[in-house]
């Protein structure tokens, strides 16, 4: 299957339309029915934690997400491109200013990450003074076309 | 609608009653009910959540919160939920541990007076 890419102002109320195309494209690409909604919520939490580093560093950026097939699994990328200072956690900042990301401070900031360790059994975090890409997948049993 | 919200008075707890999706870009809302549920007084909580479809980190968050402000007045805030898919995310992070989680309103209702 060719990589399907989607990018998105990063806007809250675009982080469901992102995990419903996710879902649909892991579908097509023959992952499990019992693993889409761990599909779903993975990418949304992944999208979830992009878009608040976009609204606090670089509003006008787009967040990017690419999905393929690699060796019979499905492949899902979310990269922001927030600055971040060499050797910082790829964790999102501690929200201060209300609701943020992790609900306004109730939930630790970087448990959207943990939440998708639990959801994916191949979870990366690349995180470089450009930006963090969250890498993950699933087993799929379409051949590529 | 990507997120309803009710609430209703029972027994002497307000039970709340979601439907729908709780994402970063829903969960504010039911945030600011729970808050304002706290401002009037409603410190013995029951969070309906049959009817949710999706909830995430930031739905936690939001519920981690509620909870939090009733305890901070000696209350309590339960959860009625028997969806596998919702109650797999509170699983995943721990959670199982710090809520009430009970099949129906009713459960809920009857428990929180077993505790008084």
């Amino acid at each position: 299957m060719a990589t399907v890419e989607v990018t998105f102002t990063p806007l809250p109320a675009h982080v469901r339309t992102a995990r419903l195309v996710a879902t649909a494209v892991a579908r097509r690409s023959g992952v499990d029915e019992s693993l889409l909604d761990e599909v779903r919520l993975a990418v949304g939490e992944a999208c979830s934690r992009a878009v608040e580093a976009h609204r606090r560093h670089c509003p006008a950026e787009p967040v990017r997400i690419e999905m393929t097939d690699q060796d019979e699994r499905f492949v899902v990328t979310v990269s922001d491109h927030a600055p971040t200072a060499p050797g910082r956690q790829a964790a999102s900042p501690k929200a201060s200013d209300g609701i943020g990301y992790d609900g306004g401070s109730a939930i630790p900031a970087g448990f959207g990450l943990a939440v998708i360790s639990g959801l994916a059994d191949d979870v990366r975090v690349l995180s470089t003074s450009s930006g963090v890409s969250v890498r993950m997948s699933w087993p799929s049993t379409a051949s590529s076309s | 609608m990507d997120l309803k919200l009710g609430h209703y008075s029972k027994d002497g707890i307000e039970v709340v009653d979601v439907e729908g999706e709780i994402d970063v870009y829903t969960a504010p809302r039911l945030r600011e009910l729970l808050i304002d549920l706290v401002n009037k007084n409603n410190y013995q909580l029951v969070v309906n959540m049959e009817k949710v479809e999706f909830l995430d980190s930031t739905g936690l968050g939001v519920l981690v919160g509620g909870l939090k402000r009733v305890r901070a007045h000696d209350g309590s805030l339960d959860l009625v939920c028997t969806q596998e898919r919702i109650l797999k995310i509170f699983r995943i992070t721990g959670l199982t541990k710090v809520f009430g989680i009970h099949d129906t309103v009713d459960e809920a209702i009857a428990a929180k007076k077993a505790e008084k």
